[in-house]
């Protein structure tokens, strides 16, 4: 019992010194109760029979029958091989580009032309996808885009990209990597900023040339930053710019286009089977949340410091 | 390392290579804007005919013309004016005052805090119950749902909560001899020193904001609601399978593509006009610091 009082004098004593402080972080918490956490609660309707008019409680549990509806769907299994092709596709060519560019960016000796390219380059990250898309739409238009004239200039057959399912992932990577390609390069570049001049200094008493010292000295000091963007990239392997695929694929397109969050926003957002696109984003999540561990896991063991 | 004496005689051939190089990526990245501000000056006919590629054909601001006329146009340019500024300003609410509780090593259960905000960067309820959770809130159609409920995330948070861990204590202290209580502590010491941070979350939110799309596609049905980039999307994707739209077509002096260009151009306009001013902002610890908890 004085055990008991003492503590609950101490929490008063504590909160009389520190309200403050809880009333500072009730806003953060409640939104996140609100607007994160809320929904998690929602997900069980991955395993019920969802109703609108029962609501998300009031739907009777169907265990893992959605789950099974998915794995049965031929609609599902490509949106998951899409998925990790893309991301693929995505994690090959993309990966590497803003690592070469800050290479590229680290021998311009010239400040004001360092700082005009660098200022075009990371430009695009700040455009909105729907732009983008309007771009790629209105760039690759058959008849009238910049890309079929000059491939009639050179002589050949006009090509109907958008509709070509063989194109789409092209596009999709290429206008990626245009506009995420310079803005990515400024971690490396930041890499390249805290090499130890003195390694430099003395390649150059040896007689190095600057490619030598790109190979020798800069690469395997920045290893480390490109093995954790590495690793954090394959973490969200799942994660696919879905938004600028909904924005330029159509039913033409959807056999190398269609992937699990577009999948997500058909069957539930535009079809309406809602119990059914939470089980795949569900299993979208669980996955996603394996890999992100599992990087951090293992990047946390190769330098030991982790992620987050 | 832009030492120049780093740079020998046999190097001359690879910087120029280089900077030539380089300077090709930038034109190419540089080039689709220069063709859709061509394109959106160009004549309807012409850029039917696929003659436009670099500069203008048959300089016209038809487009813009067509495009300005639009109510619809300015209702939605209006509406990411009241998105961006007000989910800012709701950002800048919530996200301060959180990372500054969650930085305080006397907050009493700080580590559960703070394991909250940062499991929702891994794992993520999914489209669907978070629509459904705004159908629920009776948050749909509704101006306060899209700026309440995207107002806050993890990566922001952890970002400033970051910087102000890194203040030194020192600073405090002499604000609290003074007798200074937390919520002055705050604003006095903490917001003062944090403006690199403050302005690059700002920033974050600005450009979010500016360019979010998808959740104001779903969560708003009501035209009068709608941001610019939901209705550059519907402009994108329907205008050219709009009967009535294509019936004003016959002998105008502009296209879908060059209104679509002029749309284009204009909502790339404010992101021009103030990308100058943050660009200085793109550091790199702040990036950084933002991927470490």
């Amino acid at each position: 019992m004085a055990d008991h009082t003492k503590r609950m004098t101490r929490i008063v004593d504590h909160l009389r010194a520190n309200w403050q402080i809880y009333v500072l972080l009730a806003p953060t918490i409640i939104w996140f109760l609100v607007f994160l956490y809320r929904p998690m609660y929602g997900l069980q309707i991955a395993f019920k029979d969802y109703s609108v008019f029962r609501g998300i409680e009031g739907s009777p549990w169907i265990g893992f029958e959605h789950f099974h509806t998915l794995f049965g769907s031929d609609q599902f299994i490509r949106a998951l091989k899409n998925t990790v092709i893309i991301s693929m596709l995505t994690l090959v060519f993309g990966f590497p580009m803003p690592i070469i560019l800050a290479l590229m960016f680290n021998e311009v000796l010239n400040q004001t032309y360092k700082k005009t390219v660098q200022t075009v380059v990371y430009l695009p990250h700040f455009i909105s996808t729907v732009i983008i898309s309007g771009i790629v739409i209105t760039a690759f238009s058959p008849s009238s885009g910049v890309v079929n004239t000059v491939l009639d200039w050179l002589g050949f057959d006009k090509i109907y990209f958008l509709t070509k399912p063989e194109w789409f992932r092209p596009i999709f990577i290429g206008s990626g990597i245009w506009q995420e390609a310079g803005f990515s390069s400024i971690v490396f570049l930041a890499a390249i900023a805290g090499v130890n001049p003195s390694l430099y200094e003395s390649a150059v008493v040896d007689g190095a040339s600057r490619w030598q010292m790109m190979w020798k000295i800069t690469i395997p000091s920045i290893m480390p930053t490109i093995i954790i963007m590495l690793i954090i990239r394959i973490g969200n392997l799942l994660e696919v710019g879905f938004e600028l695929i909904i924005l330029l694929y159509q039913p033409a397109t959807y056999q190398t286009a269609d992937v699990v969050n577009t999948y997500i926003y058909r069957q539930g957002l535009q079809v309406g089977q809602y119990d059914l696109a939470a089980a795949a984003g569900l299993f979208n999540a669980v996955v996603a949340f394996v890999l992100v561990m599992t990087a951090n896991t293992i990047s946390k063991r190769y330098s030991r410091t982790s992620l987050w | 390392m832009a030492n120049m004496n780093l740079y020998s005689r046999g190097d001359k051939g690879f910087v120029i290579a280089n900077m030539i190089l380089i300077g090709l990526f930038a034109l190419s990245t540089l080039y689709p804007f220069i063709y859709i501000a061509s394109l959106s000056l160009s004549s309807g006919f012409a850029a039917q005919a696929g003659t436009v590629v670099l500069t203008p054909v048959d300089v016209t601001f038809a487009a813009y013309g067509k495009v300005l006329s639009e109510p619809q146009f300015w209702i939605s340019y209006r509406n990411t004016f009241i998105y961006t500024i007000g989910g800012t300003v709701m950002s800048l609410i919530i996200i301060i005052p959180g990372a500054y509780a969650l930085s305080r090593p006397q907050l009493y259960g700080r580590r559960f805090w703070n394991l909250m905000v940062a499991f929702t960067m891994w794992f993520n309820a999914g489209l669907i119950p978070f629509f459904l959770n705004m159908r629920d809130l009776h948050l749909l159609d509704s101006y306060f749902g899209i700026i309440i409920a995207f107002a806050c995330n993890a990566f922001n948070i952890i970002l400033l909560r970051n910087f102000f861990e890194s203040i030194p204590s020192s600073f405090e202290e002499a604000a609290r001899m003074d007798g200074a209580n937390d919520f002055q502590v705050l604003r006095k010491v903490y917001i003062p020193l944090s403006k690199p941070a403050i302005a690059t979350v700002t920033l974050f939110c600005i450009v979010a904001r500016w360019n979010g799309f998808f959740w104001a596609m779903v969560l708003l049905q009501d035209e009068q609601k709608i941001p610019l980039q939901v209705y550059l999307r519907h402009v994108i994707t329907e205008l050219s399978d709009d009967e009535q739209f294509a019936a004003t077509l016959i002998d105008a002096p502009y296209s879908v593509d060059t209104v679509t260009a002029a749309i284009v151009v204009c909502s790339i306009i404010p992101v021009l006009l103030i990308y100058p001013f943050v660009q200085k902002y793109f550091n790199k610890g702040i990036l950084l610091g933002g991927v470490k908890e």
